[in-house]
């Protein structure tokens, strides 16, 4: 769906979002993460409308968005790469699957590429403990891929 | 789907149930997060569509269930009632396996287990899986998370069914307090006096949580459980909520598991389409409710002040623990929260009994536990052990010793609250209490393994850098005490390390453990503790001799080419992502240190048939004509 990375979460869709949990205020984390799934990342209007359907104030809000690192206030790109930096990955080499990965991109981590592609992330751990080094794109997962196997599978994304 | 009214129709259900997979082959595929990511789906399209073509797809059922643990060997499938087990099997070994196995009852002898000459067939008799005792894991491998009958015809809501009908809630404390089933997240609190002490707090609205924030990298027993058994979860949670008195729950999940998060939402659905959950409960007068809190990603949401704070919506922070989440927990309410694995454990005691549940384990530790064996271990994967299994038994019987021949170093456990055991403590029984003694900590069961080829002090940093990214700043000892940690770390890993820069690490860990305000900055120092405690000479050797044993930290080591071995075939010199290399095709290639990045492609290009790129130690022992010749 590269069209939901392009157009905002409209106000509409933030509504029907905030009405599924009854518009609770301690349905704001939850609120917040499906904005982010859809739209990839959390836009100031969209925090802005989030607080005053909720009722909750908007420093609020802001601390809840920045806390977390499942949220981003920058706009992503339409494919996420993340990288396992758990500790058995850590052990089996993610270090270097992570400088790979940023090299082909040629971006850091938390950035996006130019094209808007792709954003490079990392995260603690994913669970994949026994097929360590991991990295995931958006959720499909793959252990260890070589440089190789790395050109080969994002050339498969747009 | 029908709603059960009563215990009878459960008990309908599960003859029914058990019925129907009387007689028929069951081809079970795990579809784990680990074996999906060794393509478990397109083999399972593959089966379709080949025992459609064969004819066959009435005569067999075919599963795809949660986490069968030999995660490595995956995609795993095994074939019921002969219990065949084929390993990493891909979409081009289906045609061969319903050909032969499903259809001629023969084996695929290649896709069989093999070790020291043996071949194994069943899968409880692969040495990964015989030295194991799976009580929670037992139906894993049997069981489709998404189909409630089929839980139900493994005995699944027969404790519920059971409580609901004839026990009191005190008998049920009674029965958890008797098997002393301690907290499987890591603390090793006893269930049956947490749960008390929700039932005897006088608000009458109460809470139970089930903490499934497995935050601790390196770990993956609760995603498993949830993924692969999610109603045994929920059946222990609805059995403790009528034991305290609660009329409602949360499933707290982190957002990292989309897996487990979906298997979850499918239980409780289920669930309450059948009359399992919900209002009047078998038609008892017990009524219940369940919702589901996705993380957002904290490491800190797992302490439970914090994971209260981000279900009410705000930001996870943990609280001085002066008042008990038991008296005032969630909403202000007395509020019970256990671990995933410690929810699992309920209804098999229900079922079995606190004697039988006692019958396995250490004096202080009863029953069995599961562990993530992961790292730099032959066969990685997901076990359960009797407590007081050691971790001798655990590495080499069931995760056959270290990767390639290469030497154990140090065992990881406890998540980054733990410590590194090494080879001299390898016969230690794995228990609450055991590991604590040698300075690390059971936790959750992450168990990682390290070779020779780790660093220690790049460990502790590690983890310690871990600890700066995810303490919450709240109190200053955690913020700050962790931050110069992590400083101290860094220059002792890029050669820059200080004679009393140990002295002062031990200082900041003191400080710590007395002063910081939740667990996550009181234990934040394990890691460089227990390293300093049994690989002082790693540290020293980078402090004074700015070398790095384990050849790990970049800043202490450097890639060289042997002039005598490399044959010019410019295999590196092509992957060199900074052009460092050099060297006439055919003629003895050379590094420019100042251009190296110390990636290392250069070593994994090199063929091995010439060995010729090597990684030294320390910059310093590079003799300079090596480094421009």
């Amino acid at each position: 769906m590269p069209e939901a990375t392009e157009e905002l979460c409209s106000l509409d869709r933030i509504d029907r979002i905030i009405d599924r949990y009854g518009g609770q205020r301690s349905a704001l984390i939850q609120v917040l993460l499906d904005i982010q799934k859809e739209d990839k990342w959390l836009a100031e209007e969209s925090l802005r409308h989030v607080a005053s359907r909720l009722n909750v104030p908007l420093p609020q809000v802001y601390q809840v968005a920045t806390f977390y690192k499942a949220f981003s206030l920058a706009r992503r790109g339409r494919h996420l790469i993340t990288v396992c930096m758990g500790t058995a990955c850590h052990v089996r080499g993610s270090p270097r699957l992570f400088d790979r990965v940023s090299q082909k991109l040629g971006v850091g981590p938390g950035k996006t590429t130019h094209d808007g592609r792709f954003s490079l992330l990392t995260v603690n751990c994913m669970g994949c403990c026994a097929l360590g080094p991991v990295l995931a794109i958006d959720e499909d997962y793959h252990s260890n891929p070589s440089a190789a196997d790395l050109g080969r599978i994002l050339s498969q994304y747009e | 789907m029908e709603r059960f009214s009563s215990p009878r129709d459960l008990d309908q259900a599960r003859q029914s149930a058990a019925q129907s997979r009387q007689g028929r082959l069951t081809l079970s595929l795990c579809s784990g997060t680990g074996c999906l990511a060794n393509r478990s789906r397109p083999v399972y399209e593959a089966l379709i569509a080949e025992l459609d073509k064969a004819g066959a797809a009435d005569k067999v059922i075919v599963k795809r269930t949660g986490c069968h643990g030999f995660c490595e060997r995956g995609p795993i499938l095994v074939v019921y009632p002969q219990e065949i087990c084929y390993l990493s099997v891909q979409p081009d070994d289906v045609a061969e396996i319903v050909a032969k196995t499903v259809l001629k009852g023969e084996l695929v002898d290649r896709l069989l287990w093999k070790q020291a000459g043996k071949t194994f067939t069943r899968q409880s008799d692969i040495p990964f899986y015989s030295h194991q005792t799976r009580q929670v894991l037992a139906h894993n491998s049997l069981m489709d998370p998404a189909d409630i009958d089929d839980y139900i015809g493994y005995d699944g809501y027969a404790a519920l069914a059971d409580v609901l009908a004839n026990r009191t809630p005190q008998q049920v404390i009674d029965e958890i307090k008797r098997a002393d089933l301690r907290g499987r997240g890591g603390g090793g609190f006893p269930a049956g006096v947490k749960w008390e002490t929700t039932r005897n707090a006088a608000d009458p609205v109460k809470y139970v949580i089930v903490n499934g924030d497995e935050g601790d990298p390196g770990a993956y027993m609760d995603r498993s459980v949830l993924e692969g058994a999610p109603h045994s979860v929920l059946e222990g949670l609805i059995i403790g909520a009528y034991a305290i008195g609660a009329t409602a729950g949360f499933f707290y999940i982190r957002q990292e598991y989309p897996l487990a998060l979906t298997n979850t939402l499918k239980a409780i659905e289920q669930a309450e389409a059948r009359g399992l959950l919900g209002d009047n409960i078998l038609g008892s007068p017990f009524s219940f409710h369940v919702k589901v809190h996705q993380g957002a990603g904290a490491f800190v949401s797992g302490e439970s002040s914090a994971l209260v704070s981000a279900i009410e919506g705000r930001v996870g922070e943990p609280r001085l623990k002066y008042i008990r989440q038991s008296v005032s927990g969630l909403f202000g309410k007395p509020t019970c929260l256990n671990n995933v694995e410690t929810w699992a454990n309920v209804p098999l005691i229900i079922r079995n009994g606190a004697d039988w549940f006692r019958a396995t384990g250490t004096e202080g530790s009863k029953g069995t536990k599961i562990f993530s064996l992961v790292g730099q271990v032959e066969h990685t994967g997901l076990v359960e052990v009797p407590m007081g299994t050691t971790l001798r038994q655990i590495i080499y019987d069931i995760g056959g010793g270290i990767k390639s021949g290469r030497k154990f170093k140090a065992v990881q456990t406890g998540g980054p609250s733990g410590g590194c055991i090494p080879e001299a403590h390898l016969d230690t029984p794995v228990d609450f209490d055991a590991l604590t003694q040698l300075g690390s900590m059971m936790g959750s069961g992450g168990m990682i393994v390290m070779d020779e080829s780790s660093c220690m002090v790049d460990v502790a940093r590690y983890f310690v850098e871990f600890l700066k990214e995810e303490s919450c700043g709240k109190c200053l000892p955690c913020r700050e005490g962790i931050r110069e940690m992590v400083t101290i770390l860094n220059r002792i890993t890029q050669g820059q390390g200080r004679p009393g820069d140990i002295a002062f690490l031990e200082d900041i860990a003191v400080l710590l453990s007395e002063a910081a305000l939740c667990g996550l900055g009181t234990s934040a120092a394990n890691p460089v503790i227990s390293t300093l405690r049994y690989f002082r000479d790693e540290y020293e050797a980078h402090i004074h001799a700015k070398t790095c044993p384990a050849g790990v930290c970049k800043a202490l080591i450097a890639y060289t080419i042997d002039a005598e071995r490399c044959q010019g075939c410019g295999a590196c010199a092509k992957q060199c992502p900074t052009k460092a290399i050099t060297g006439e095709k055919k003629a003895a290639h050379r590094i420019d240190q100042k251009k190296c990045v110390k990636c290392g492609v250069c070593l994994d290009a090199c063929p091995k048939k010439y060995r010729a790129v090597a990684k030294v130690s320390s910059v310093s022992v590079v003799p300079e004509a090596v480094q421009t010749a």
